[in-house]
């Protein structure tokens, strides 16, 4: 899942200083199972928010609601008829979420209330570690499942570098070489050979924003076509 | 055993400590409360395991939460008893009692009240 990390309560006044009614928008999917954004995280800030603004003699009006998902055009509908009571909106949502918001609504400043971090796996209740950096270019076929792209320091496709030291990485002894890693998981299944399946570079270049379009589903202003 | 506690403690039940959210103790204080304090079992005995560790980490955490905004966090604390030890229940709110007194007033009641 997306898993993000509440901003420093500094940065967040900072941000708001300037308005006196706010909408924090709290996200029900990634952001609440990683404990950074959902309809909890919401009530908590908005308690900080406005102790806080009290005390600096600004007094800020707070509003909250957490939507479902805020990367889903149908769920950010659920507040057009809120918007226009705020003078801007607080979003706890990934970065997809917030983006996706201050788009639905242009006219109002969206704010980002949390860091995204990345995508990662749940190791335990309130600890996640990055797995993947959605280089979409899966070589998990090659490297036993381990990712070189997110695992490695340099994001190696093939590997591993000169840096490798006695299955440790060069720039932490702490930090495993991911392909020591994969070379050691590889070995034990037998299928050893694949280490030496050359990966062709990913093509960075392409900076624009990625689109997925699914097969038999069509971009909706091509649906009529 | 008719013991004497402050009375300006207000005792709110709950099933376990675990049940207390940091959002219940963060409201406390943001509605004006001088200070708020958890009394859970002892640690190590608690009949849900984990309920009252859980409830001092959550206290940590708004004792930090507090700093952040600008409040002492010790208006905050966790304090672990037996459920047979009705002395210990007086002494601990005469305690805290004294140590909100030392604090002074919550902040924002001066604010509250323009």
């Amino acid at each position: 899942m997306i898993v993000a990390k509440r901003k420093p309560f500094d940065e967040i006044m900072e941000l708001l200083q300037d308005y006196k009614k706010v909408l924090t928008v709290g996200c029900g999917t990634c952001v609440a199972v990683c404990l950074a954004g959902g309809e909890k995280e919401v009530a908590v800030l908005n308690s900080e928010l406005d102790m806080a603004r009290k005390l600096a003699d600004n007094p800020i009006e707070l509003g909250s609601t957490t939507l479902e998902r805020q990367c889903d055009r149908e769920y950010l509908d659920e507040l057009a008829s809120k918007v226009d009571e705020y003078d801007a909106l607080l979003s706890m949502a990934c970065g997809v979420g917030i983006q996706f918001l201050a788009e639905r609504y242009p006219e109002k400043p969206v704010l980002p209330a949390v860091d995204t971090s990345g995508l990662a796996v749940n190791q335990s209740v309130g600890f996640y570690e990055e797995r993947c950096r959605s280089c979409q270019q899966c070589v998990l076929g090659w490297t036993g499942g381990i990712c070189p792209v997110t695992m490695c320091a340099k994001g190696l496709y093939n590997g591993p570098c000169g840096g490798t030291n006695l299955g440790s990485c060069e720039i932490d002894p702490e930090q495993p070489c991911a392909w020591y890693m994969i070379h050691e998981r590889l070995a034990k299944q037998g299928r050893i050979d694949n280490i030496k399946n050359i990966c062709s570079a990913v093509g960075w270049k392409d900076t624009v924003p990625r689109t997925l379009i699914q097969p038999g589903y069509k971009k909706p202003e091509e649906e009529g076509a | 055993m008719r013991l004497d506690y402050p009375a300006n403690i207000k005792i709110i039940l709950v099933p376990c400590t675990g049940k207390v959210d940091v959002v219940h103790l963060l409201r406390a204080i943001q509605k004006g409360a001088d200070g708020a304090y958890c009394v859970g079992c002892l640690e190590g005995s608690c009949h849900y395991n984990e309920g009252n560790l859980r409830c001092r980490e959550r206290v940590n955490h708004v004792r930090d939460l507090l700093e952040e905004v600008g409040i002492e966090g010790d208006r905050v604390r966790m304090y672990n008893l037996s459920s047979g030890e009705g002395p210990t229940f007086a002494q601990y709110a005469t305690e805290m009692t004294e140590h909100i007194k030392k604090l002074g007033p919550n902040p924002l009641n001066t604010k509250l009240k323009n």
